[in-house]
């Protein structure tokens, strides 16, 4: 767990690199280098790792499995890759682009901890060091109200939450005696649940499900993605969002799977929910960015078909499911942000006057609709193999299958105005070389993951 | 390694069109169709003897494999397309396309898709393709359709879409039954559907059935159907009747029928009622058409009906048949689409009230259309009467309500006759307006039509090779 570490000294790092007289540039190539070199710690801690047992850190307080690691170093390279394409508009959103680097370091510094913790204060803190940087950076376009209003929001019903998982982690404390996860399986069975016990969990599921935007608990979602700088909300809709699945999962797998007759069915009515609202509501939308806020809703429903089934499957599932979506949302963001005119309209013609531009989008696009061939129905496919393995929930198979369908309506509108309709988009910038093949490394990611799945998965 | 090529040939092609700038792109594609039928019809030989088959490592935690099989109903398959292929591209020489390479590059990758979905031997690889051959379909008729393209391709695109996420569903079902360690290979998943219950095998029987009739279309899933061949240009009109509507028949036969044999049981009455129901409805709304393509598309639905009807009628000379049939249909259709094309190009509509004396103005043009009509209707010693008749036995010998099902079906015929007939007279014959003047047949739409017409004559004549190919494929499926 180097990377635990590095994240943070490089997030200090970049936080002293805005004090002298750096221009943006050299502080975006700086981050560029530096999210590299933690890409590099997370694959050497991959290598590095045991094959055999977990290995215990920090007094216990944390559990460092090898499918963590994986996990650690995947969305690290996303995170990567999101800088890359994004660095120049981070550093158009204000005048302390260094900040705005460092506070992202310090959101992977929370998706560490929230991807090895073993103890319920770590998962806790690992929530905490996750959100409170993207408070901050929803609210950095201080000119903006709706940036203010969104990061307002995001905060106010982020500690809500919080304090609903306080409460729920007590609960949960009075019924185990413990705060380890590990201790919890032991304690924790059908036969004699403390009434205490399953208060307590379905408060963490509450506070959880309004982390990962699950309905419910979405309302905040639309407002704050929309309100936020655009490359931040791609990061918080993604890399953000992936760090609070998988500590969402790691709890249920391992604390609770014994009860899982208990959540299983409130989880699904939720999972349910969220797919319809999601889906539904992204239809009506004008603005491609409020489109992605409930497209982001509707990807949350199937990743939580993962956290449903308590299998191995379920594991890879949300690891491909988290890089696929990742990477898709986050070249589309890329694209997005290039253009001056968020609505649909503004797409129109981009095909004819960027085409490389409007092939990445549809690649982006297609992955995101679950089309053969790209990551995203690779995701898909994972997420249902799962569920379906768990046998029982086939309604909500079939169910989240026609939601898909739904969501091909909002997709390929954007595909539609790109290339048959006519316009002349107008762009924030000029589109450089180095844009071009950044996207297209992108689109290439995407079609990897498609066709050979297996390269992302360490089993 | 044959059947290998036939899917590498046209992605090759494809990609290549796209690099290509101007006319060029068209004699890359036409290249490309060209080499896949080469390749088609040693393959097509080859399997006669025995099945061909092809099979790679791909994604082995899935439990799915490269495979590739190529039995007589396949390889027949494969050939159809890359004859329909070729002959669409020698026909099509239109100079004013706009970026043509883009249009020959989703041609081609549609060929793919398609004899990548008559080859899959594994049910994951098998849904690739088929999606595959979606996607270019899709974007053809978006940027070359006609006024309304847009929301009548999207139209077809949501309504196979959706169809093919229930397939998707039902396949993920099949392959968690499989013995041990979950396998998508088509023997793996007959095995795992049979052992099924009867109640689960119905499930997944309509997860499967939706997909595949929705592709046909089967009735009332049909409603994408009319609008989607109206609005694509012709190439893409050929393309959708000829080959993809094929698929769904095609999927029913090899990956419904022997799949869940229980569910098809409990569900083949109500899918024959459904189908002929189809067929009157269709030919009704055919009678009453002005519009020429709409009229062959229903026209196509009514066909369609039929073959569906005696594919869930379970007989050996019915399925036979359909074999044939299938074919044939893809043939004929493909002429008529091809006719109508010239026409509208020439006339500028294609508006029945409007047309009139082909014969006069165009002679060669009018007797190609009128032996395509024949062929269409089933005249006999045209390619259309064999099977036809075969598939009318098929379904007059079904068990239950055979002879009833049969005489209604047998309106269609009849009906079909009627507009068939009717259109020919509208267009071919009567006066030719004042002041029109059209060319005859180009050299090169001479040479595709001469193609059509010769397999139209040549297999009404001389059907047996086709008969000998699909015989014992006809008959482990009817069993």
């Amino acid at each position: 767990m180097k990377g635990l570490i590095a994240s943070t000294v490089f997030g200090i790092v970049m936080m002293f690199a805005g004090l002298g007289s750096a221009t943006k540039k050299s502080i975006g190539l700086l981050a560029v280098v530096l999210f590299a070199a933690l890409t590099a710690i997370g694959v050497w801690d991959v290598v590095a790792a045991p094959t055999d047992a977990p290995v215990l850190m920090f007094n216990n307080m944390l559990r460092i499995e090898n499918y963590s690691l994986w996990f650690n170093m995947l969305m690290t390279g996303c995170s990567l890759l999101y800088v890359i394409l994004m660095h120049k508009d981070i550093a158009k959103v204000g005048s302390h682009s260094s900040e705005y680097f460092a506070l992202i370091f310090f959101t992977l510094c929370g998706l560490y901890l929230l991807s090895t913790y073993n103890n319920l204060l770590m998962l806790f803190l690992g929530i905490e060091i996750l959100s409170i940087p993207q408070y901050i950076l929803a609210g950095s376009d201080k000119q903006n109200l709706k940036s203010s209003e969104a990061a307002l929001k995001y905060f106010l019903m982020g500690s809500f939450s919080t304090g609903v998982l306080l409460m729920g982690i007590a609960l949960l404390f009075g019924a185990a005696k413990s705060f380890y996860i590990m201790d919890m399986v032991s304690v924790l069975h059908t036969e004699s649940l403390n009434p205490m016990a399953m208060a307590g969990m379905v408060f963490i599921m509450i506070a959880l499900s309004f982390k990962v935007s699950a309905a419910p608990m979405h309302m905040w979602t639309p407002d704050v993605y929309d309100g936020s700088p655009t490359p931040f909300t791609a990061y918080m809709a993604t890399i953000a969002k992936a760090a609070a699945f998988f500590a969402f999962l790691r709890l249920f797998h391992v604390s609770f799977n014994n009860l899982s007759n208990h959540w299983t069915m409130l989880l699904a009515c939720i999972t349910a929910l969220t797919l319809l609202i999601g889906n539904l509501t992204a239809v009506f939308q004008q603005s491609v960015k409020r489109m992605l806020a409930y497209s982001s809703i509707a990807q949350a429903g199937f990743m939580l078909f993962a956290v449903l089934s308590v299998n191995a499957v379920a594991w890879q599932g949300i690891v491909i499911y988290a890089v696929a979506y990742s990477i898709a949302t986050i070249g589309l963001f890329a694209i997005l942000v290039k253009l001056k005119d968020y609505t649909y309209d503004g797409f129109n013609g981009l095909a004819k006057k960027e085409p490389v531009l409007a092939f990445a989008a549809s690649i982006c696009i297609f992955s995101l609709a679950g089309i053969p061939l790209t990551g995203g129905f690779m995701a898909k496919y994972y997420v249902l193999v799962a569920v379906v393995q768990q046998g029982q929930l086939m309604w909500l198979v079939i169910f989240a299958l026609l939601m898909a369908a739904v969501s091909i309506y909002y997709y390929f509108r954007v595909i539609i105005a790109m290339y048959f309709k006519a316009g002349n988009p107008e762009l924030v910038a000029p589109i450089t070389l180095g844009d071009k093949v950044a996207l297209l490394f992108t689109c290439a990611l995407i079609l990897l993951i498609g066709v050979a799945p297996q390269l992302f998965l360490n089993v | 390694m044959l059947l290998l090529l036939l899917i590498l040939i046209p992605i090759i092609a494809g990609i290549l069109s796209f690099t290509v700038k101007g006319p060029g792109a068209r004699t890359v594609a036409l290249g490309g169709a060209l080499a896949s039928l080469a390749v088609a019809v040693p393959a097509t030989l080859n399997s006669g003897a025995g099945p061909l088959s092809y099979d790679q490592a791909w994604i082995p935690m899935l439990g799915t494999r490269f495979s590739l099989y190529g039995d007589g109903m396949s390889t027949m398959l494969c050939l159809l397309v890359s004859i329909v292929f070729s002959v669409v591209l020698i026909v099509n020489n239109n100079k004013s396309l706009d970026r043509p390479n883009a249009f020959y590059g989703f041609i081609m990758l549609s060929q793919a898709g398609l004899m990548g979905v008559f080859l899959a031997y594994d049910a994951l690889l098998f849904y690739f393709f088929w999606e595959l051959a979606l996607i270019p379909v899709y974007f053809l008729c978006s940027y070359w359709g006609g006024e309304k393209r847009i929301t009548a391709t999207f139209k077809f695109f949501v309504y196979t879409f959706v169809g093919s996420l229930m397939m998707l569903a039902g396949l993920i079902y099949l392959s968690m039954q499989t013995a041990g360690v979950n396998s998508y290979a088509w023997p793996d998943i007959v095995r795992a559907g049979a052992s099924l219950s009867p109640d689960k095998q119905q499930w997944v029987f309509w997860l499967m059935f939706i997909a595949f009739a929705i592709k046909m279309p089967i009735f009332p899933f049909h409603t994408w159907q009319p609008d989607a061949y109206e609005q694509s240009p012709t190439p893409v009109t050929i393309i959708l009747s000829a080959l993809m509507v094929k698929m769904g028949l095609y999927a029913v036969l090899r990956w419904l029928l022997p799949v869940v044999p229980a569910g098809v049981d409990y569900w083949s009455h109500f899918v024959v009622i459904l189908s002929v129901i189809g067929i009157v409805y269709a030919s009704c709304l055919a009678i009453v058409q002005t519009d020429m393509k709409r009229l062959v598309a229903y026209s196509s639905i009514a066909h369609m009906g039929l073959m569906s009807a005696v594919a869930f009628s379970h007989s050996v000379i019915g399925t036979h048949g359909i074999m044939l049939q299938m074919f044939n249909h893809g043939i004929t259709i493909t002429g008529m689409w091809l006719i109508i094309g010239m026409v509208e190009q020439r006339w500028g509509t294609r508006n029945m009230t409007k047309l009139g004396g082909m014969a006069t103005v165009a002679p060669r043009m009018a007797i190609a259309f009128v032996i395509i009509s024949l062929a269409s209707v089933a005249l006999p010693l045209t390619n259309g009467f064999v099977g036809e008749f075969m598939m009318f036995a098929g379904l007059f010998g079904s068990a239950d309500n055979g002879m009833m099902l049969m005489v209604i079906a047998g309106l269609g015929v009849i009906l079909g006759a009627v507009y068939t007939l009717n259109m020919i007279q509208n267009t071919a014959y009567g006066e030719a307006a004042e002041g029109i003047k059209v060319a005859d047949l180009s050299l090169n739409e001479y040479v595709g039509i001469a193609v059509i017409v010769g397999i139209i004559l040549i297999l009404g004549v001389y059907p047996k090779p086709l008969l000998d190919l699909t015989a014992s494929v006809a008959g482990a499926i009817a069993k």
